[in-house]
């Protein structure tokens, strides 16, 4: 009890700095996961005919993904220097793998008469990909993009280390200061938000994913 | 003959790495208008070759025409989209709606919707399916029998003068099948549409088809006539072989019950006395008479026998009538009917009920013995 209520002076004396790490940690999460998809859907739409190109992409994003995520934050620095760039890089790298599996597997997994249907009536291979694959995939392509957000969500807490900002400064300096007074409000107060972050990230790809799938395949 | 709505000449298609070609050098005309069934045991390259006619799969030489314009470099799909096309799977879009399914074509070719809506709604109606239940409703709420109307709406929604159809009723129940094909024979008098018909069920293909292609190994023709010929006078061994035992009897699917004279077995229409009806019976050949009610339907088989064994009233007595033959049944129904019924007659009454003769084992074997005596003959 003592805790909590010493845990909720420090938060309210911190807003503004609550507010700007809560900010910080959305942008990554966004601008990740957006570019993320549009790169991974595309990559698995191109790579997904052909068998070598289609194993070696999996494998590559693979490799990103055991990387250990302190170094995969730190080994872009000499390149891009300190802040948003090498955290975005880790981040976005971080996220393929999933996006991509999923969008190689929801466009394997539909019907082969669904597609020789959508040939035999004249659609082009563009309009059979746009009109009825895509369409199709979509569910298992979003569950993709769920789970690379909560394993964004989760890691962006690492960005702090390379001065990148978000919800791990609370946790940096919490650790820094151990134990010093404050120094465990100020871990909860980030691991906390992160967690909150998490949920709302995952109601809003929820209400996305009724809102653009189709009740025929619901 | 006109000239053919589609011709393929000396079409071939062969994979890399195979040696037999999947299609070796076919030729093939097909007249506007007709049903043209391509049949064949598993593998004789039947589905390739219609897929060859809207380039699903390309030719790896000679050439296609449609309407006598070679099609064989245009493109594929704005030529699919002149060309319908129904698979044994329907194939229909799970997201899309019934309406939108139908309306694919239509909206590729950039009709308006007043437009699409109407057509829409005239094709539901046509595979016999209310617009106003079915418009909304998605494919996964279909049965399988609906699920392939709605993929024969889908294939006709531009008008297209082409059909191609592989398989279509293949992976749904007899009951359903049969309903369908005599369904898909009624649309095809009004529409008139050419159609290419894929199937691997000689019955079906003579059944459906104004000529049938008989295909072997490599899709080459072992012979192509109507079905009464190739039945009566099959080419070769092969064709003999693939027609099966029952020859005569596949042929009864080619004639109608209207075709064969109708027994006149005297009808006692209700109301009736019990010695008005002997009288009517003694003077019948049968000694038997159909009993009909007020609205001149067939009710109950009457014989003279089950008259006098019984004090019951006439409307008790006799074996009732379940089923009954119109015109347009093919005497393979008739034969069944006649099978079942506890007489060997069938009755025939028209659409609206009415009673209009019986036909009987008989009359049904002394059409085939005239027929084959015919044939014999030529």
């Amino acid at each position: 009890m003592d805790f909590l209520i010493s845990w909720w002076e420090f938060a309210a004396s911190r807003v503004d700095q609550i507010q700007s790490g809560l900010a910080e940690h959305a942008i990554y999460v966004v601008t990740v996961l957006s570019i993320a998809s549009i790169v991974a859907i595309s990559l698995g739409i191109l790579t997904r005919r052909n068998p070598l190109a289609r194993e070696l992409s999996l494998a590559v994003t693979s490799v990103f993904l055991t990387i250990p995520s302190l170094a995969l934050f730190t080994i872009f620095i000499p390149f891009v220097g300190l802040g948003f760039a090498p955290s975005f890089i880790a981040l976005f790298l971080y996220s393929l793998l999933p996006i991509l599996r999923n969008t190689i597997a929801g466009l394997d997994g539909i019907d082969a008469s669904v597609l020789e249907a959508a040939k035999g009536m004249g659609l082009t291979p563009g309009q059979v990909l746009a009109r009825v694959q895509l369409p199709l995939a979509w569910p298992v392509i979003i569950a993709g993009i769920r789970v690379s957000s909560m394993l964004i969500v989760g890691v962006a807490a690492i960005a702090t280390l390379v001065a990148g900002g978000g919800l791990g400064d609370f946790i940096k300096s919490g650790l820094a200061r151990l134990p010093l007074a404050n120094s465990l409000e100020s871990i909860w107060t980030g691991t906390v938000l992160c967690l909150l972050l998490a949920l709302v990230i995952d109601i809003a790809l929820q209400v996305a994913r009724r809102a653009t799938i189709s009740k025929g395949i619901r | 003959m006109s000239e053919p709505l589609i011709r393929l000449e000396n079409v071939s298609k062969s994979y890399p790495g195979t040696d037999a070609p999947a299609v070796g050098n076919l030729t093939l005309d097909v007249y506007e208008g007709e049903v043209l069934v391509l049949v064949g045991p598993s593998g004789c390259g039947k589905s390739t070759t219609l897929r060859l006619i809207n380039r699903l799969i390309e030719p790896t030489g000679g050439r296609i025409y449609l309407h006598g314009e070679d099609v064989t470099d245009m493109d594929s799909s704005k030529l699919r989209r002149k060309i319908g096309y129904v698979i044994q799977q329907v194939g229909l879009f799970p997201h899309r709606t019934i309406a939108e399914n139908i309306a694919t074509v239509p909206k590729l070719l950039g009709w308006d919707k007043a437009k699409t809506s109407a057509r829409v709604d005239e094709l539901l109606e046509l595979v016999s399916m209310d617009p106003a239940i079915y418009r909304d409703r998605y494919p996964k709420e279909l049965s399988g029998g609906q699920a392939q109307r709605v993929g024969v709406a889908r294939a006709l929604a531009a008008d297209p003068e082409v059909l191609l159809m592989d398989e279509p009723f293949g992976a749904i129940d007899p009951i359903t099948r049969d309903r369908l094909q005599n369904e898909f024979l009624r649309l095809q008098q009004d529409l008139k549409k050419t159609i290419v018909f894929v199937t691997h069920d000689i019955d079906e293909a003579i059944k459906m088809g104004n000529r049938i292609a008989i295909l072997r190994e490599g899709s080459e023709i072992a012979q192509i006539d109507t079905p009464e010929v190739i039945l009566s006078d099959p080419a070769d061994e092969f064709v003999e072989n693939f027609l099966g035992s029952g020859a005569i009897l596949k042929g009864l699917t080619l004639k109608k019950v209207r075709d064969i004279e109708l027994h006149d077995i005297p009808a006692l229409e209700m109301p009736v006395m019990r010695d008005e009806a002997l009288k009517v019976l003694e003077n019948s050949p049968e000694k038997t008479a159909v009993l009909l009610d007020k609205n001149h339907r067939p009710l109950r088989w009457i014989s003279e026998a089950s008259l006098n064994r019984t004090t019951q009233p006439i409307e008790k007595s006799g074996k009732p009538i379940t089923i009954d033959l119109q015109p347009e049944d093919t005497l393979q129904d008739a034969l069944g009917v006649m099978l079942q019924s506890s007489v060997g007659m069938a009755v025939v009454v028209d659409r609206q009920g009415k009673y209009l003769g019986c036909c009987s084992i008989e009359s049904l074997a002394s059409l085939i013995i005239s027929d084959s005596g015919g044939q014999a003959k030529s």
